[in-house]
């Protein structure tokens, strides 16, 4: 029998986002990467087209995260140089592009001044040929001068920038507008709160079709409820034909999941729970897995094993 | 599609009786259409109205039950596609395959392995819902048999036509669900199912077909049915689900009014946890799925548990003093709100310090800490009461209280009129909690 024709009108299209620049471009890298521009939900092209799929931005940090040995030792002596890390993020794991955490500019952490961050942006900049994201700690009086630094050694390469927030959003946009750079909207788990960072972007003169979208990252059992709800509600309100929600939408997956006790705990704490070796990776690859269903266009991921497991994954929901 | 107030109202006597308990005949229809009464909690209504209008008013998606008494599961009767519409109801069913090939040694033990996949999280038990049991071997009734009686779930029974015919006859009782019928087997399948009451698994190349087949078992007799995928083109299945959960419950396609079953399978164990995530959240009923080990349970079950949570009410935890490692009486002492998201958040900040605590949860109806306050559901007065009624001062020595960083007024008020004479004003945002008791707890 026939089957009732059920496709979505959607009417609008989620925005496409270039990062990095190739020597064309004005810039150093040997491809770029580009998000977006799909006219329906994830997946369901039999009602419109989905141009790019998502990709996966390997997590490096400036200076070694509070993570498990075991995940330490699965991304190797390398995690102590965010260089190195950095290339074998690409070289071994396969990333598309690096998202690059300067946690170490924290001023509670280490405090690391803004010259030494941006020797680290520019040196990860030169160990890889792919394109970069770049984040601040999230102290914003810190960010405001760590970022612009470190903007400014990768002018021209078109990186994207975290994050920029309602309370620090001046300050970011003035830097990616000097350095042409693309921006990542923040909001705190509330849906209401990423519009109103976009609309407070574009009413300091920036365009919303170089932004890419950021609800705080909930972890698998922490919250992805909210999260996960909140990234679907902003897609279809984005292909309903809201420009204030069109962008493409980023989850940090690799820097939630490691900090909760279900991917992380020993057995001896969580009885019959299993290897947390294999229990973390699993964690980190579900969660991914449930957000590329939400609707996230960039999956900053981790473990390696978790990384392999989605670049799969990607490839076979395609 | 869901009938309005209005067409219900046309079938009904319209003579306000009132032996519905309902003072109008319009009050009785619009409690019907809002799925609160029956149409047959009407005395007076004629049957034709009623076959007429329980075709129309049943819902889009059959609920379907597999199992007997004691041992249920019970699942499909979603009305959304999406958990913020309202909510999705009957959370998705882990199935663990036992493979037919395996002995009878073998067999018995992975079923005591998922007898054993029980786990507390957050205050709820998550398990493995399902045996799956294939029955191609030398003694389907034999092997039907053990699993029922070994098993503390419900059993699925996948084989060939023969080997089913002998094993759900011999546990007819169980209820099992009959795995699977395609076009060749049809017409055995659903006579098997409806003289056995048990539920029937379809399957086919199209949604076509599929219409096709569940019309024809449903002409034998069956009512309930699970309609069938696997995974070797996943992402043709998230199409194929996606399309036929908009066929039911959008346009009331009463032959694909069925919950879905899906079967994981992968190039390696991690692919197919992702794979089995991935159809979690996206309109599977019951995932079949190789292994059951803890390492891949523990995340498929946090998904569902997760995406199942009704979207409108706040997740809350339990009101009470809660301890993080093995605290003591110089540990130190927060209190936050029972908003769940609050609660964790606090709770994995402090195991992240390695300073064990305790934590006091104050009931703020499930409100994080500003909204709290901001609705009137906190005040220092209800802090010190809470703080009082868990009997958090005998736990420790000292008289020293972390509050939130958002709620410094309450300061001045909870020394005042409390025994904690040394408030701590603490971080606003949970990730500071680490830094903040490195820096203030020594």
């Amino acid at each position: 029998m026939d089957i009732p024709k059920v496709n979505e009108r959607w009417t609008s299209q989620i925005n496409e986002v270039t990062i990095g620049a190739t020597a064309d471009q004005g810039g150093t890298r040997s491809k770029v990467i580009t998000v977006g521009g799909q006219t329906t939900l994830p997946g369901m092209t039999f009602e419109g087209d989905i141009p790019n799929s998502p990709v996966i931005a390997g997590y490096v940090s400036d200076v070694v995260p509070e993570w498990p040995d075991f995940l330490k030792k699965a991304i190797g002596n390398e995690i102590n140089s965010p260089t190195e890390w950095a290339q074998k993020c690409v070289q071994e794991f396969g990333c598309d592009l690096i998202s690059l955490r300067l946690n170490g500019a924290d001023p509670s952490g280490d405090d690391k001044s803004a010259a030494d961050c941006a020797k680290v942006v520019e040196n990860v900049l030169k160990a890889v040929d792919v394109p970069l994201i770049i984040w601040g700690c999230g102290d914003d009086d810190k960010d405001a001068i760590v970022l612009q630094d470190c903007s400014a050694v990768v002018k021209g390469e078109n990186c994207l920038i975290g994050s920029a927030k309602e309370s620090n959003y001046k300050t970011i946009v003035a830097i990616c507008k000097a350095d042409n750079h693309k921006i990542i909207s923040e909001a705190p788990v509330d849906i209401n709160i990423g519009k109103q960072v976009n609309i407070l972007l574009q009413d300091a003169g920036y365009d919303l079709k170089d932004v890419v979208m950021f609800q705080t990252t909930a972890a698998l059992g922490y919250g992805l409820d909210y999260v996960y709800t909140i990234l679907e509600r902003a897609r279809m309100t984005g292909l309903k034909g809201d420009k204030l929600m069109a962008g493409p939408q980023l989850a940090d997956v690799g820097g939630e999941v490691w900090r909760i006790k279900d991917a992380v705990a020993s057995e001896e704490i969580l009885p019959g729970w299993g290897d947390p070796e294999r229990r973390g990776p699993s964690w980190e690859a579900a969660c991914a897995a449930d957000y590329l269903q939400a609707g996230a266009d960039i999956l900053v991921m981790s473990h390696p094993s978790a990384i392999k497991t989605i670049q799969e994954t990607i490839t076979q929901i395609a | 599609m869901a009938l309005t107030g209005m067409q219900i109202y046309k079938s009904l006597p319209k003579t306000n009786c009132k032996k519905c308990g309902f003072p109008t005949c319009m009050a009785f229809a619009m409690q019907v259409a809002a799925k609160q009464k029956a149409l047959a909690d009407c005395p007076e209504i004629s049957d034709d109205a009623q076959s007429a209008l329980s075709d129309a008013s049943a819902p889009p998606m059959k609920l379907v039950k597999i199992g007997a008494s004691g041992k249920e599961f019970v699942f499909g009767q979603e009305t959304v596609m999406f958990r913020h519409e309202e909510k999705f109801h009957n959370p998705t069913g882990v199935a663990g395959k036992i493979s037919a090939s395996l002995s009878d040694e073998e067999a018995a033990a992975k079923i005591e392995q998922i007898n054993k996949a029980v786990f507390q999280r957050v205050g709820e038990e998550l398990k493995v819902s399902l045996c799956a049991v294939g029955v191609d071997c030398s003694d389907p009734a034999a092997r039907a048999k053990m699993a029922a009686e070994k098993s503390n779930v419900p059993l699925i029974l996948m084989g060939s036509v023969d080997s089913l015919k002998a094993a759900v006859e011999a546990v007819k009782d169980q209820k099992p669900l009959i795995y699977q019928a395609d076009a060749s087997s049809i017409d055995a399948l659903a006579e098997l199912a409806a003289a056995t009451k048990a539920p029937l698994a379809v399957t086919a190349g199209s949604l076509e077909e599929l219409a096709d087949l569940t019309k024809k078992a449903k002409d034998k007799g069956v009512e309930e049915m699970v309609l069938s995928f696997n995974t070797e083109k996943p992402g043709d299945t998230l199409r194929t689900l996606t399309i036929a959960r908009r066929a039911a419950l959008k346009k009331s396609c009463r032959e694909l009014g069925f919950p879905a079953i899906v079967d994981i399978n992968g190039a390696t164990p991690e692919v197919e946890g992702a794979l089995a995530n991935t159809f979690a959240a996206k309109y599977a009923g019951i995932l079949l799925v190789n292994s059951v080990e803890p390492c891949q349970l523990l995340p498929l079950l946090t998904t569902i548990q997760n995406i199942y949570t009704d979207p409108q009410k706040p997740n809350t935890v339990e009101t009470k003093l809660y301890e993080v490692g093995q605290p003591d009486e110089n540990s130190p002492v927060f209190f936050t709100t029972n908003f769940s998201l609050t609660y964790f958040s606090v709770e994995g900040e402090v195991e992240r310090s390695k300073i064990p605590a305790y934590i006091c949860v104050v009931d703020t109806e499930g409100l994080g800490v500003l909204n709290a306050y901001a609705g009137d559901k906190i005040s220092a007065e209800k802090v010190v009461k809470t703080l009082q009624e868990q009997g958090v001062a005998d736990k420790v020595k000292h008289r020293k209280l972390i509050i939130p960083g958002y709620l410094p007024i309450f300061r001045a008020e909870i020394e005042e009129t409390s025994e904690w004479k040394e408030v701590i004003i603490g971080p606003e945002l949970a990730s500071k909690i680490p830094a903040f008791l490195a820096e203030n707890w020594k």
